[in-house]
């Protein structure tokens, strides 16, 4: 459905993105995730035609989005960062607009109707746009996009604004709408892809850095072997007492300290189960256990090494120690 | 392309500055009227027309100068330019609706005319030849207004380099006067805006101006529409 290849753009010398390139099938809902920068919303402009690269392609559905861009843009609904509300309309006037904007042909007010049932703004349709919550506007912006139903939509950071019950909304909106659409969504916000998109698509500093499905990276999330373990007593001994237990790999002291008890973080070789050994190992030398918790590594670690690693999936290797 | 222009005429109507534009335009050319006609008991319209062509300067800025900029800075640019229309059908509509409440206004502030006919015997030629030449002006400005507006995401800034442009162009043919330079002189009555308006104010329907007046049009419709075709590539 779009295909890119070798995308690269410059602003200036600053180099927004270079040497992009993935392909996506219809139906499916690529997260694109990266960091403030990293040039999410630059190929996002490009793909929708607001902004052109210095080299490469744009096909959506075949069709090239610089030599034949009114076919193309067609096929889009693109919500940019802002949502591009005029604050002097009103919200059916405004989307009475852009569906005369887009020539659409399906029947105009059933239509309106329907998408303003869909992103829930039917009860500010005659309000003006300029008096609305950001919340609203976000969901206009929304609405916009959907207006026509183009069989692509581009959403960039579409949860932005809204509070929490609003996001839960916006996301089952979006999978409702990945049932029969195109959908790329860009976030720096890593639960959202997870609960989400299907693919995803990893960019730091204008590169793709991973690009895979998200059970593959959610699959090292669920494979902790990590442990997080309170035990009361000397350090030193209970480091000794945990160094002793076999299939153990790694054994680490956490700074912090409260009273008798302390924290240590234990990490176990792949495939093994090491918590009973550890606790019989404990309780042999006297040392009382508190408390023994699963350490999960979310997309957030997994993200952050990808990074680090050069796109790398961090399986065998120790994991970073989870940012605070 | 033809929502962009019927949104863009209503929100000049949704928004003050349309009022704004219509009020001054037509106190400015009834109180002109009043003075250099009815109170100087003649029929004559040149005066009139000169004051509403200086006028100009400070109107057009006022329909031109949000056009674009303010687009680019609320970002609603984007649902433009990711829509299917072409940055050709974009411009041209933009400007057609600024140019239709000018034209709008002209017509209305025409109804001064009866009253000379109710008085005296003015020459409906010259009165029409005038109105051609004004309207022409008008349109060669507000392109260029438009022009400016594509550049800046100000309205403040485009309005103000508005003023300037439009002030220099009207007033070239008088700088002119003190050049003594010849090929100085010749390019820059070439560029001027007034000298070629006066043979419309003598009656004269000067094809070679129309011309003129025409291609500056077209020629900073076409820049603006490369200014966003630049800026896609920037």
């Amino acid at each position: 459905m779009i295909k890119i290849e070798h995308l690269t753009k410059s602003y200036g010398t600053h180099r927004a993105i270079s040497d992009v390139s993935f392909e996506i099938k219809e139906g499916e809902i690529v997260g694109f995730l990266g960091p403030n920068g990293a040039g999410k919303s630059t190929t996002m402009n490009i793909l929708t035609g607001c902004l052109s690269s210095d080299a490469g392609d744009v096909l959506v559905n075949g069709l090239d989005i610089l030599k034949n861009p009114i076919e193309a843009k067609k096929l889009i609904g693109y919500l940019p960062e802002q949502p591009p509300v005029y604050p002097e309309m009103t919200v059916s006037e405004y989307l009475g607009f852009v569906y005369d904007l887009k020539h659409c042909t399906l029947p105009k007010r059933e239509h309106i109707d329907e998408i303003c049932d869909v992103v829930r703004i039917a009860d500010v349709k005659n309000r003006l746009i300029g008096n609305l919550s950001k919340g609203y506007r976000q969901r206009v912006g929304i609405a916009e996009a959907l207006v026509g139903n183009p069989p692509v939509l581009i959403f960039d950071e579409p949860t932005v604004g809204l509070d929490p019950k609003q996001i839960i909304e916006v996301r089952n909106l979006l999978r409702t709408l990945g049932k029969n659409h195109t959908v790329i969504l860009s976030t720096h916000i890593l639960p959202e892809v997870q609960a989400i998109c299907g693919r995803l698509i990893v960019i730091d500093n204008g590169r793709i850095i991973a690009d895979r499905p998200t059970d593959e990276l959610t699959r090292v999330i669920r494979d902790s072997r990590r442990y997080r373990i309170r035990v009361a007593g000397p350090v030193n001994e209970v480091l000794a007492a945990l160094r002793g237990v076999g299939g153990i790999r790694r054994v680490e002291a956490e700074t912090d300290r409260d009273g008798e008890a302390s924290t240590f973080l234990l990490e176990s070789a792949a495939g093994t189960d090491v918590r009973r050994a550890v606790f019989f190992a404990l309780s042999e030398k006297g040392l009382p256990i508190y408390g023994l918790e699963p350490v999960g590594r979310d997309l957030e670690d997994v993200f952050l090494q990808l990074i680090e690693n050069g796109g790398e999936l961090p399986a065998e290797k120790p994991a970073a120690r989870r940012r605070k | 392309m033809f929502a962009i222009y019927k949104r863009e005429l209503r929100s000049f109507f949704t928004t003050p500055i349309g009022y704004i534009f219509c009020a001054i335009f037509l106190c400015f050319s009834a109180g002109v009227f009043c003075y250099s006609t009815l109170y100087q008991m003649s029929a004559d319209t040149t005066t009139y027309f000169t004051a509403m062509l200086f006028s100009l300067v400070i109107l057009v800025p006022l329909l031109s100068m949000r056009s674009f900029s303010e687009e680019r800075k609320t970002k609603t640019e984007q649902l433009l330019l990711s829509a299917p229309v072409s940055l050709t059908g974009m411009v041209m509509a933009k400007f057609l609706a600024s140019y239709t409440v000018f034209f709008g206004c002209t017509l209305v502030s025409s109804l001064n005319f009866i009253i000379l006919y109710t008085h005296a015997e003015p020459k409906t030629a010259l009165i029409l030849c005038n109105l051609a030449a004004f309207l022409l002006v008008g349109m060669a400005f507000l392109a260029i207004g438009i022009f400016i507006s594509a550049m800046t995401e100000s309205q403040l800034a485009a309005s103000v380099i508005t003023v300037a442009t439009l002030l220099v162009l009207l007033l070239i043919s008088m700088l002119n006067s003190l050049i003594s330079v010849s090929w100085i002189r010749f390019l820059l009555s070439g560029l001027s805006v007034f000298s070629r308006y006066q043979n419309f104010s003598n009656g004269i329907f000067d094809v070679a101006a129309l011309v003129y007046y025409l291609s500056l049009t077209a020629l900073f419709l076409f820049l603006t529409v490369r200014v966003f075709d630049r800026r896609r590539y920037a």
